[in-house]
């Protein structure tokens, strides 16, 4: 990031620095890394109570009109023709060259209206993309920076929302969201996602009211050991449940195959944009591999595999993780990739023993 | 945050402690624990390892970033705070306890800061 590009604040930007957030630059925007309460025990207050983030850099993209089905389904490589209203789906978006291009969740009012929302530092090529692959009668539209978005993550957030609003007004399943919910008098769209291996629910409301949204979720958090959290575990979070991060994971030049989304590749479509170039490419050259550290150290983004004396790729997200110690993800030749193999991450110059176990590293207890 | 009186400081922000001329503790100061955020891994030098003036001769982890340790003096290191090695938390709890190393031998000093200098430094 240059230092002459503005850099952005989210419409929560003075409750973070109240609260003591420690604020740091990322994707574009000043976000709090941390509360003073540190990220070991954010993390922890995650996966045993419940913490509060401000995601609202998030972007949103609106596409509404009778074609708006057709152009997701060109656009995305997971099919939404079974997504009912009400529900939310998962998706790579891919480039002509089967690269990905972001991430994105999808949320279907009805037929004619979809929100789909893009990674904060992907937004402005997202929409780029979205309106050059427009076709027929749909409107695309960003509206990120009409609204705010908060996460509210843990076991203990079904409840913490239930002292807020009645019970027919919480999501039940998983991926499902209920619009034209009133959150301590702000009207908010609920979802029950996120993006932290947790139990736990998103909400999306006018940016003007971001502040006073955020006051009643954390006012009511109290008596549930509420924790504001903010990017570290965030990372460390996900890291766990082993959740892809684009630019990391995933980028223009990484299949969504490689990188073990092939769940969320519909090849049986009928056609969508990276879909010849998928084919061309065969069966995936690399896998995504999980890595537990054996020896001392902790293995980083970029930092090199190795099969014996052999180089086989590279990490893709590394750090100590709160509940699962030192742990990475990597992106390595797929003959390699059998959970139980011995592999290697050099470390500053020095190779330290890893193990490749199963993905996810974390799973919460249902 | 709090900056000892009986000890000085580098502005790399270890903490020095002597014991006499050529003997010394050193470890991190509070402002650096808490820059630094939660310490997740050391990794310290071992005894009989030379260590000089400005130059790094450890590296603390927090989940986030890797940060080198530089060393005040020029010596021989004398003992290491092993219990840090499995319990690197320790320096976020009590940075003017914890100490990383002690190093003996002492030939040669870092630019060092009293408390009252190492304070206008870190307060600026």
């Amino acid at each position: 990031m240059s230092e002459t590009e503005t850099l952005l604040k989210t419409p929560l930007y003075a409750m973070h620095v109240r609260y003591c957030g420690k604020i740091v630059p990322f994707a574009g925007y000043l976000l709090p890394v941390q509360y003073e309460t540190g990220v070991m025990k954010e993390h922890q207050a995650v996966r045993e109570n419940v913490g509060l983030f401000d995601v609202s850099h998030m972007g949103e993209v609106l596409f509404v009109g009778p074609d708006a089905l057709a152009n997701i389904q060109h656009l995305l490589c997971n099919d939404f023709t079974s997504l009912q209203d009400g529900r939310v789906r998962y998706s790579p978006m891919l480039n002509p060259r089967g690269g990905v291009i972001d991430d994105v969740l999808v949320y279907r009012f009805s037929l004619a209206k979809y929100l789909v929302v893009v990674n904060a530092a992907n937004r402005h090529k997202d929409v780029a993309h979205m309106l050059s692959a427009r076709t027929g009668d749909v409107k695309i539209a960003d509206i990120s920076d009409s609204l705010c978005q908060l996460a509210l993550q843990g076991p203990k957030a079904e409840a913490l929302l239930g002292t807020l609003v009645p019970e027919s007004m919480i999501p039940q399943k998983y991926y499902s969201f209920i619009p034209d919910v009133s959150v301590g008098g702000v009207n908010c769209l609920v979802s029950r996602t996120g993006y932290t291996g947790e139990d736990g629910f998103e909400f999306y409301a006018a940016a003007g009211d971001a502040e006073k949204l955020f006051a009643a979720l954390l006012a009511a958090g109290q008596p549930f050991g509420l924790a504001l959290c903010g990017l570290g575990c965030r990372d460390t979070l996900r890291m766990e449940a082993a959740m892809p991060l684009y630019g990391h994971e995933m980028d223009d030049t990484v299949s969504p195959l490689e990188t073990g989304l092939g769940r969320y590749v519909k090849m049986e479509k009928a056609d969508f944009i990276g879909k010849q170039a998928l084919l061309a490419a065969g069966e995936p050259k690399r896998a995504r591999i999980g890595l537990k550290m054996l020896g001392r150290g902790i293995a980083r983004e970029h930092f090199p595999v190795y099969a014996g004396d052999q180089p086989i790729g590279h990490n893709t997200s590394g750090t100590f993780c709160p509940t699962v110690g030192p742990v990475a993800m990597a992106l390595v030749d797929a003959k390699y990739q059998t959970v139980g193999n011995r592999l290697s991450v050099e470390i500053r110059g020095s190779r330290v023993e890893a193990e490749i176990v199963p993905l996810p590293f974390y799973t919460r207890q249902k | 945050m709090e900056i000892k009186n009986d000890r000085m400081y580098t502005k790399s922000h270890e903490w020095v402690l002597f014991e006499n001329d050529t003997t010394a503790t050193v470890g991190l100061s509070d402002f650096a624990q808490s820059e630094l955020g939660d310490l997740v891994f050391v990794n310290l030098p071992q005894v009989g390892d030379a260590v000089t003036a400005g130059q790094s001769f450890a590296d603390v982890e927090s989940v986030k970033t890797v940060s080198d340790v530089f060393s005040p003096v020029t010596g021989v290191v004398a003992a290491v705070n092993e219990a840090l090695l499995d319990a690197p938390q320790l320096i976020n709890e009590n940075a003017y306890g914890a100490w990383l190393v002690k190093v003996e031998n002492i030939t040669g000093r870092e630019e060092l800061l009293d408390a009252s200098a190492y304070r206008a430094l870190v307060e600026k």
